[in-house]
């Protein structure tokens, strides 16, 4: 049946795909079945774990809420794409070193989610970090070693570099 | 004594083994895995809690040519999932005992035409009376389960109770009861199978134990031991709800593999995770305590029931447990604990970090307030007076060989959380703040490794061995599911042989592959597997010394040297070392006597929390937490053990509701199933004193569990010192504040004009 459906065009990690896909399917869905991004995880189906986040246009979204019509002709950025050439993101550094993963499952949607924190506010404070990841549980770690992870990374990373990360 | 010995990668801050792969995106969970030609599984549950099964009909509507149908009349060997009994059937022949029970297995190419095709299955039954409660079963008025719902009881006996409540200055009474939690696992069970007629079943999978798995496939499958094969994947959390349940939804997806011809994945969505996979067990424990007028307990008698669900699974091994924690960490000359497991017709509970301990200790710790209270005395001094010291004997009359430093732990405990002087200022504030604030403490310990004789029933086989390309490898069957096992292993490795530790890796969690060190449960990895795996490195050095040629002191080229010549004159570099119980342990399995635990941990935990009068919220502010676990292998991953054990614990104590209605999960999604999130958990101070266990790997003692026993009873005890009004029962909701709490509005008087 895959014939009858459209073909919707968006650029994942900076690179432009083009898959054809039922437009409810779950953008989720898409970057696991469809382009082999299985970086992101489904916890719960329903928007309340966070381990599916991804970033789409500069927003944080759980993409197992997104019909996959809403990300034609989006930017979307997944954990696959936070390393650049072998070298990790400050943040996967900072987690490693913290000990902020655990199991790993929360893992991919947890970076996604501290990504977007720290190109909002590349500095914030223990309660903008509490509040900037709240959206996403983490079963594991208790957390604290997350916020570690987190506050460590932004202040080994400058201003500048952040936001040339998140440019696209 | 290798446990004093100073060391170059044990007790370091190491990255976590598979850190950078789970970083990166790149760990692969089951759910992340296809096999050629794969199919998709879903299960076919009953929707009543007891009754009998009249008729299966397929809805014609649909083209079932198209599926896999699997019931229990497709299965080649024994209907039941083999654990401690053999009660529990892999799917439902002729009667169902709980909701949610499986009943029918579908496969198709198509994973949303499988799901689709659940609800055109429809089952016709002829129900029975069910029972639902604790209460219920004990009154055997409706048997559900063997002869008398009794699914285990236990027996424990020290002294004479009897003898000890005519002396007493004070006889306090207390009932405590927990309600059940899941694990919540942000990964939801699943597994992919395959079978051939020539190589049997193969399954990977979410998994903790792969030799359960393993064990129970024989048995359905009647098949030999190497025509099953059991690989783990990378497991995205566990907490004890991997232990058992994996053996079902493996076989599961086994016989649809058998039935279809192809690979078959089957992944729960989380619905049907949280409404058909196993719980924390319910309990409902009764203290009396006789204690003289200087606070010295003189006899405790506790009642201890858990609610087991419907089928045996591990029930009997969790009352073990909490039988053998529910007098506390203290002295008393006369003990009884009377326990029983009953059964209901609930999924049956299970496995969960702690494993009955956390609902003995949150009853005895919560009494020992109360106690405190009766008397008129600080709860910190009457839980000192009591405390177990090194030559103390237990409950079972075990000896405390080792040092027990519990008045330490206290004394840093309060100094770290500041207690007495914050119990004076939260007194003064509340008087006048409307947000009540109060402290709160629990004292225990957690046996490490399993009860009794179960380390020597279980007789694990653990080593090493070393590959053409100069790599050790660690050869066991304990998982990785984000405790640390494949880091602290690799430490123990890479030290005691004198390598690095990026020369040590993990050989695959396959069945085909490596020997069976043992389910990972219980807190026994560090202490037993990892002590296996020192002994089997100890063991290949001496080897290389007397036969090939390694001096003396060597350098990491001169031992990989070393083993070329071994593997030259002897084919392979593998040494495996078998468990060996330490010396001068007995334990009388009928009389519940003897050692109960070859080690224990001990903590303090101290809770700061404020209760809102005008939202009725309880919310932990700050926690403190001290514990002696021996030795620390690697301090970042004991933190977040201990950290995220407590973050459990508060979820337990102020959260995590299971509600059922009719025997099935109403609140079978994260919506309405709430865990604590980055906003909820306050901070944690954890502290380590090191008292390293000469019996553990390198000195380590278990440490997973313990965090988790704690919480529950600090926090409510807290709320008792911020209110003055004792809680009995968790989980404790805004709403059960309010019951208690709330001032009731005057009655309006009629007014005449």
């Amino acid at each position: 049946m895959s014939a009858t459906w459209p073909t919707i065009e968006l650029a994942v990690n900076g690179e432009t795909r083009r898959v054809q896909a039922a437009p409810m399917k779950r953008l989720l869905d898409v970057l696991r079945e469809d382009l082999g991004l299985t970086g992101a995880k489904e916890g719960c189906g329903e928007g309340e774990c966070g381990s599916c986040s991804v970033r789409m246009n500069g927003e944080l979204v759980n993409s197992c809420l997104v019909p996959v019509l809403q990300a034609q002709g989006a930017c979307v950025e997944t954990v696959e794409g936070l390393a650049q050439d072998g070298e990790l993101h400050p943040l996967q550094e900072a987690f490693l070193h913290c000990g902020g993963a655990q199991c790993g499952i929360c893992t991919p949607g947890m970076l996604m989610a501290a990504t977007q924190l720290l190109a909002q506010n590349p500095h914030p404070t223990i309660a903008e970090v509490r509040e900037g990841l709240a959206g996403n549980l983490c079963r594991c770690t208790g957390f604290k070693r997350i916020f570690d992870s987190v506050l460590s990374a932004a202040t080994q990373t400058t201003e500048p570099a952040h936001k040339a990360a998140h440019a696209r | 004594m290798s446990a004093h010995a100073k060391t170059r990668i044990v007790g370091a801050p190491v990255h976590r083994k598979e850190g950078v792969d789970k970083l990166m995106g790149r760990a692969r969970y089951v759910d992340d895995m296809e096999r050629e030609g794969m199919w998709h599984g879903a299960t076919v549950r009953s929707t009543i809690p007891r009754g009998l099964i009249c008729s299966i009909e397929f809805d014609r509507r649909i083209d079932w040519s198209e599926f896999a149908v699997v019931t229990a009349a497709d299965i080649p060997g024994h209907n039941h999932i083999h654990l401690i009994f053999a009660d529990q059937p892999c799917l439902a022949d002729g009667k169902v005992n709980h909701c949610d029970e499986a009943i029918v297995l579908l496969a198709h190419p198509d994973k949303h035409k499988v799901r689709e095709a659940v609800g055109a299955v429809k089952i016709e039954y002829e129900p029975l009376p069910p029972v639902f409660t604790m209460e219920e079963s004990e009154r055997q008025k409706v048997v559900v389960w063997g002869a008398n719902n009794l699914l285990k009881s236990f027996s424990l006996e020290k002294g004479d109770v009897e003898s000890a409540w005519a002396s007493a200055a004070r006889i306090v009474e207390g009932e405590y009861r927990t309600g059940a939690q899941e694990h919540l696992y942000i990964e939801n069970n699943g597994m992919i199978a395959e079978y051939s007629a020539g190589t049997g079943v193969t399954v990977w999978g979410s998994l903790q134990c792969p030799f359960y798995v393993h064990k129970s496939l024989m048995a359905i499958f009647d098949l030999p031991e190497d025509k099953v094969r059991v690989i783990q994947t990378e497991t995205g959390g566990a907490f004890g709800g991997k232990e058992d349940y994996p053996s079902t939804i493996g076989a599961h997806a086994a016989l649809l593999a058998m039935k279809s011809g192809h690979p078959v994945k089957l992944v729960y969505d989380r619905m049907e995770d949280l409404a058909a996979t196993t719980k924390r067990h319910p309990s409902r424990i009764r203290h009396r305590t006789a204690v003289d007028a200087s606070g010295k307990l003189l006899a405790m008698d506790i009642d201890l029931a858990t609610d087991g669900g419907a089928y045996s699974t591990l029930s009997s091994t969790v009352l073990s447990r909490a039988t053998l924690h529910a007098p506390g960490p203290y002295v008393c000359p006369n003990v009884r604990v009377r326990s029983h497991a009953w059964a209901t017709n609930t999924v049956p509970y299970g496995a969960f970090r702690g494993f009955g301990a956390p609902q003995a200790i949150f009853a005895i710790e919560r009494h020992m307030d109360e106690i405190a209270a009766a008397i008129g005395m600080d709860p910190v001094d009457l839980r000192r007076r009591n405390f177990l010291h090194d030559g103390d004997t237990t409950a079972t009359e075990q000896v405390m060989r080792e040092p027990v430093i519990l008045d330490h732990l206290l004394d840093r405990a309060l100094a770290e959380s500041n207690y007495s002087a914050k119990r004076r200022e939260f007194a003064r504030e509340n008087k006048t703040n409307p947000v009540k604030r109060g402290m709160g403490i629990a004292a225990f310990y957690h046996g490490s490794g399993f009860t009794g004789s179960g380390e020597r029933y279980l007789n694990s086989l653990a080593g090493i061995d070393v590959t053409a390309e100069d790599k050790v490898r660690v050869l066991v069957s304990s998982t990785e599911f984000g405790q640390g096992t494949n880091t602290i292993l690799t430490q123990i490795a890479a030290e005691a042989l004198g390598v690095e530790y990026e020369d040590v890796e993990m050989a695959p969690p396959d069945t085909g592959v490596v020997p069976n060190s043992g389910p990972t449960v219980a807190s026994r990895t560090s202490m037993v597997v990892g002590g296996l795996i020192e002994r089997a490195c100890k063991q290949l050095v001496a080897t290389l010394q007397q036969g090939a040629g390694l001096g003396e002191s060597f350098a990491r080229e001169a031992f990989f040297a070393a083993c070329v010549r071994l593997r030259r004159a002897k084919g392979e570099v593998v040494s495996l070392c078998r468990y060996e119980a330490p010396p001068g342990i007995f334990w009388d399995d009928k009389k519940y006597r003897g050692e109960a635990y070859p080690a224990f941990a001990w903590s303090i935990q101290v809770a700061q929390v404020a209760v809102d009068t005008v939202t009725y919220s309880a919310e932990v502010e700050e926690f403190w937490a001290v514990q002696e676990v021996g030795r620390v292998l690697n301090p970042v991953l004991a933190g977040g053990q201990i950290e995220g054990g407590i973050a459990q614990g508060i979820g337990y104590a102020l959260y995590e509701k299971v509600l059922l209605q009719n025997g099935h999960m109403a609140n079978n999604q994260m919506t309405n199933y709430i865990m604590p999130t980055a906003e909820d958990v306050p901070p944690i101070h954890a502290t380590f004193v090191e008292i390293p266990f000469v019996h553990g790997a390198y000195g380590a003692k278990g440490i997973g569990e313990l965090p988790h026993d704690g919480p529950a009873p600090a926090i409510l005890n807290a709320i008792r010192d911020a209110v003055g009004v004792s809680f009995t029962s968790i989980p404790l909701l805004p709403e059960d504040l309010f019951a208690r709490l709330a001032v009731r509005a005057p009655v309006e008087e009629t007014v005449t004009i």
